[in-house]
């Protein structure tokens, strides 16, 4: 059973990474969703199955039967998926704010702040960097 | 006075005393000046009040707790050698600040440089008094610092900034290498306590790693004492206030390096290895440094060569491995101290009053400046080796070790060479400065500086002498302190005295004498011309290929490899990101193994593993589907997000199951309201050649999404199949009932136990939909988005084709069984959320999900009736929630303050209420309650305010179709 597991949570972590890595931001969006939702499977299976009964105290008793299931992982994966479903929203209206700023969301397009050619690739731009660094060789001087 | 006490004060005071000169005004000169000299004397005072203990072969120590947890203790250590150095440079440090408060102008923020100059002594003390390595290196680094600081006083000035930045990078780049030595060190010896280190020499000269901790340190070292071929900074930091230079070059900073030697002698030396390092180092340095000196037109400029090749003398006789060399390398030291600080003060002295350093412009100062020509021709002969001065007695001393050393006839040839050069230089400065011609248009009148400034010089003057003619007598007992702090039982039979009868050696200084004689007056013609820089070796100039090499690691090699491994592009990064994390990963498993653990896996579920492949196969088909269906794999994903849920069902994790199930529904709304404004797809279409580029790309994503997704799988499933360690969960399910009065264990962690990060997550919440309530304010929908959908047109245009119809009476009553009961459901639903939340401490439930039901609800009133319907009818204002649930949380939080207890603590108790019985209540209840009412607010507030684009966008549209043609573009 831990090996279908291993392999749900494996085949969730491959399509969310696929989505992504696409250049639209419309479907990593959906890759961040699917994430959460494998990422969770895996913090709750990192806590092992101890048990097969849920952590609930039975009435009278004072502590938990030995087969309770480890309630750690529960409590972060319950926080968790509140904030993944915070995050979605939050990613969602920050792609519209981008596709009304900038009129489109494929990331390659998204340059404002690293505009193209920028890199020391591009032979107008080393031929700067070299002037440059000729500034920066301090001329000759003595030890004064 | 205790050690502790003693130690403790002696590096405090300077660091408290520049605190105190730092907060003086501006141009409080003498205020400064006192201050600093008051401190630098209460530091002499308490070094003479530790002799006593000193002088009876005593160590001071006091210890401290530093980082206890890792076992590292703050250790303050005094020896002999401890002590001479915390004596030079405390008595020093005084002589220059009053050397200082004349020399300084009254324009100079002359209290910053006190405070400067102080904080520096105080680094010099706690380094030369450090117990323990990692002290040793963190005071290291600080006199770099504080040097920094120093030689770029005059931060106006180019040369300064250079030099100080220079000076900085060397002996900070010195300092990693040194703390890098220093844990090895560490590591060998299993302790970072100095004494514990001196004691196991033979355990660190045998162990394997004993060449690379050597060479680390020694670069520390190295660098710090200017030594070849790292002695270029030190020039340059002639840029500092003469004071800084005779302060940092005689006395203190580029003896530490020498200190340090000195300190681990005992432990690093006599080896083959540091024979040939130290020795060849210094032996060049000394050379070269002697060489360069004498071409020097600068005063200062031939004081830094000259300082240089004397710091070569010394790291020369300490890596000659022998005990005598030893004591005489302490020896000269010390009268290095004291006649190069003489002669700093002195070309200063010089500077300040004739108003120029350049050799080729003075002349004949002697009749203007006589005392300080005198002065100045002590020291500068102290310097050069003349009998009857300290700087003879070492040097003698220097000659004998080099002709002792085993075989080797380079030695002593070298020795006299640089020996000759000294006296060349030492003739220079004196006879270009004060003899010869009256000097021509100077920018100052040369007159006598004012007594107190030429005081400080007189001492050192004085100490020069008193040495060198009764060195037993005054200097004895101390060198033999320090010399037997460091060698212990094995110093050697030493002779401290003038006339050791005609040997070798003095031979051997009579020729150097008369050499450097020779050789000034034969270089007369050439050192007139004024050609700058050395004969020779004028190209090799240590800043230059400094510079270069820092420009090319800084620049050139930055920019290359950017443009080689960098991108830019988004994707690009993330790709990068995950082929790293897979290498290191692949890495990890292939150097440890990755295999099933010692757990018997659980029986196959056949119910669950179809379940399973249910939740796989979404997730694979919605991301196939994204693209171009992108309704279609948001249902996709809810399938794979049900999944989840049936899986922590099958986990026994009702509430996440709960949870799970509420934000899937909410996320599904959310999407489908959302996404729909977002373009649809952006393929253009192009040449074949664009697809077949957009095929290998997908390949490539597809190929690393797989091994990403296997890796991970095979990581999870590792992990699953091993015995878990000590779980902390035992904590939490034996106290959840008994300590937090609840018998839901996850609920308890949630609001009790961990209610910190609760409270943090609901903020988090909190800010999301602020943010996005913000973002969306003023968002109008894209005009290409706003278009009606094709039903609504179709049904528009129904309306539209009959007169006694009005348009939207079509869709009037649309679903409107439905409506009606969703209408009805509205109160048992929010019945619902409330029996959650009242149960959730004892039972699944609780105010995450509670909150999740009742936003459900509202939301369900919004799709069913439209937000215009739905908000005549219900105000919902999430602000208000969100605003009440923060508080509430928060509020309970501090409310444990009240009472004494930490912040967030719980109260609980059984309630008797009529009519119910026995209800249990907790304060975690009211947290829980914040908890919903911030969930409320903050969903229905996201949704709300996405939904209300879908009305925003339909206004524009019909404003769009009324409005004139002319006016469309730019409404909205």
């Amino acid at each position: 059973m831990e090996f279908l597991l291993a392999l749900l949570f494996g085949v969730l972590l491959s399509a969310a990474i696929y989505l992504l890595m696409a250049r639209s931001l419309a479907r990593s969006i959906l890759g961040l969703l699917l994430l959460g939702n494998a990422a969770n499977i895996a913090i709750i299976a990192s806590g092992r199955v101890l048990g097969w009964a849920p952590p609930l105290v039975a009435p009278g008793a004072n502590a938990l039967v030995a087969d309770a299931s480890n309630p750690l992982p529960q409590a972060l994966v319950l926080t968790a998926i509140v904030i993944s479903f915070g995050l979605t929203a939050y990613v969602m209206v920050l792609s519209w704010a981008v596709w009304r700023g900038k009129g489109t969301v494929d990331t390659e397009a998204l340059r404002v702040a690293e505009p193209r050619g920028l890199p020391a690739a591009d032979p107008r731009d080393a031929a700067e960097a070299e002037t440059l660094a000729a500034d920066l060789l301090p001329t000759r001087t003595g030890a004064r | 006075m205790s050690d502790s006490l003693l130690l403790l004060s002696l590096v405090a005071l300077p660091f408290l005393g520049a605190l105190a000169a730092s907060l003086l005004a501006t141009h409080a000169r003498n205020a400064a000046a006192y201050l600093a000299g008051g401190v630098a004397l209460a530091g002499l005072a308490l070094v003479w009040t530790a002799y006593p203990t000193i002088s009876q072969g005593g160590v001071l120590r006091a210890e401290f707790a530093w980082v206890p947890q890792l076992g590292l203790n703050f250790v303050l250590r005094m020896d002999g050698l401890a002590w001479l150095f915390a004596g030079m440079v405390t008595g020093i440090g005084a002589l220059v600040v009053v050397y200082a408060r004349y020399y300084m102008s009254t324009e100079d923020p002359v209290p910053r440089f006190f405070a400067f100059l102080l904080a520096f002594m105080g680094a010099m003390c706690g380094l030369v008094l450090s117990g323990n390595l990692i002290q040793l290196a963190f005071f290291w680094e600080m006199t770099s610092l504080f040097s920094f600081l120093l030689i770029g006083y005059w931060h106006h000035t180019q040369a300064a900034r250079d030099g100080a930045r220079i000076a900085l990078t060397v002996t900070a780049t010195g300092g990693l290498c040194l703390f890098a030595g220093l844990l090895l060190i560490g590591h060998i010896v299993g302790s970072h306590d100095l004494d514990v280190v001196l004691a196991s020499g033979d355990a660190i000269r045998n162990h394997p790693l004993y060449l690379p901790a050597l060479v680390l340190v020694l670069l520390g070292a190295l660098t710090k004492s200017a030594q070849f071929p790292f002695h270029f900074w030190l020039p340059h930091a002639m840029a500092a206030p003469t004071p800084v230079s005779a302060y940092l070059h005689s006395a203190t900073l580029v003896k530490v390096g020498l200190f340090l030697m000195v300190r681990l002698w005992p432990v690093m030396a006599g080896t083959d290895a540091w024979f040939w390092i130290v020795g060849t180092a210094g032996l060049i340095t000394l050379l070269v440094g002697a060489y360069v000196a004498i071409f020097q037109h600068d005063l200062k400029g031939l004081l830094a060569y000259s300082t240089i090749s004397h710091l070569g003398l010394i790291t020369l006789l300490l890596g000659l491995n022998s005990h005598l060399a030893l004591v005489a390398a302490i020896f000269h030291i010390l009268n290095h101290a004291t006649f190069k600080a003489s002669l700093f003060m002195a070309a200063g002295i010089i500077d300040h009053e004739s108003g120029t350093r350049d050799i080729r412009r003075l002349s004949g100062l002697n009749r203007t400046m006589p005392f300080t020509g005198r002065l100045a021709l002590v020291a500068a002969a102290a310097m050069a080796g003349v009998p009857l001065l300290n700087g003879f007695i070492s040097k003698e001393m220097f000659f004998e070790e080099a002709l002792s050393a085993d075989g080797l006839l380079v030695l002593p040839l070298v020795a006299m060479l640089a020996s000759a050069f000294s006296v060349t230089y030492s003739l220079r400065f004196i006879h270009g400065t004060f003899f010869g011609p009256d000097p021509q248009d100077l920018p100052r009148q040369p007159h006598e500086p004012p007594a107190w400034m030429r005081f400080p010089v007189e001492i050192l003057v004085l100490g020069c002498i008193f040495v060198g003619v009764l060195p037993a007598a005054t200097v004895g007992p101390f060198l033999d302190l320090a010399a037997r702090s460091v060698l212990g039982e094995a110093t050697p039979y030493y002779s401290l005295a003038v006339w050791h009868g005609v040997n070798l050696p003095l031979v051997m200084s009579m020729i150097a004498l008369g050499g450097g004689v020779v050789l000034y007056m034969a270089l007369q013609k050439h050192l007139r011309s004024g050609i700058e820089g050395p004969p020779l070796i004028r190209r090799l100039e240590g800043r230059r290929i400094f510079e270069r090499a820092l420009v090319f690691l800084s620049w050139r090699l930055a920019r290359r490899l950017e443009g080689v491994l960098g991108t830019r592009r988004l994707q690009q990064q993330l790709r990068m990101v995950l082929l790293l994390a897979l290498a290191a990963g692949g890495f990890a498993a292939w150097h440890r193994g990755v295999g099933p653990g010692n757990l018997v896996p659980q029986g196959v579920d056949p119910v669950i593993a179809l379940v399973w492949v249910v939740g796989a196969a979404c997730a694979l088909g919605a991301a196939w589907q994204a693209k171009f269906h992108r309704f279609a794999a948001i249902m996709l994903l809810g399938g794979a997000g049900l999944v989840v849920c049936i899986t922590f069902v099958w986990f026994s994790a009702p509430d996440l199951a709960l949870t799970q199930l509420l934000v899937e529904v909410v996320t599904t709304v959310l999407l489908v309201l959302g996404l729909r404004w977002l373009p649809k797809r952006m393929d253009k279409p192009g040449a074949t050649g664009v697809e077949v580029v957009t095929i290998s790309r997908r390949l490539r994503d597809l190929a690393i999404a797989i091994a990403a997704g296997l890796g991970m799988a095979a990581l999870a499933f590792a992990v699953m199949t091993r015995t878990p360690p000590d779980l902390l969960a035992q904590h939490f399910l034996a106290r959840a009932y008994t300590e937090g009065g609840g018998t839901n264990v996850v609920n308890v962690i949630l609001v009790d136990f961990r209610a910190f990060d609760t409270l943090g997550e609901i903020f988090v919440l909190g800010a999301v939909a602020l943010t996005v309530f913000a973002l969306l304010r003023r968002f109008r929908p894209a005009p290409e988005s706003v278009e009606v959908p094709e039903q609504q047109r179709d049904q528009s245009a129904r309306d539209a084709e009959r007169p006694d119809r009005r348009d939207g009476d079509t869709v009037a009553d649309w679903l409107l069984v439905p409506s009606v009961l969703t209408r009805l459901l509205f109160p048992v639903i929010c019945i619902l959320a409330v029996h959650l939340l009242l149960r959730g401490h004892d039972q699944p439930g609780g105010g995450f999900a509670a909150g999740l039901v009742a936003s459900i609800a509202i939301i369900l009133q919004y799709m069913i009736g439209g937000a215009a319907w739905t908000e005549e009818k219900l105000r919902v204002l999430p602000l208000r929630w969100m605003g009440t649930g923060l508080l509430l949380a928060g509020g309970v939080g501090l409310a444990s303050l009240f009472f004494g207890m930490p912040f967030l603590t719980t109260y609980f108790a059984y309630a008797d209420l009529p009519w119910i019985g026995r209800v249990p209540t907790a304060s975690a209840l009211l947290f829980d309650i914040g908890v919903f009412a911030l969930v409320v607010g903050a969903t229905v507030l996201m949704l709300i305010a996405l939904a209300h684009q879908s009305v925003r966008g339909h206004r524009a549209e019909r404003r769009a179709e009324t409005a004139p043609r002319a006016l469309v573009p730019g409404e909205d």
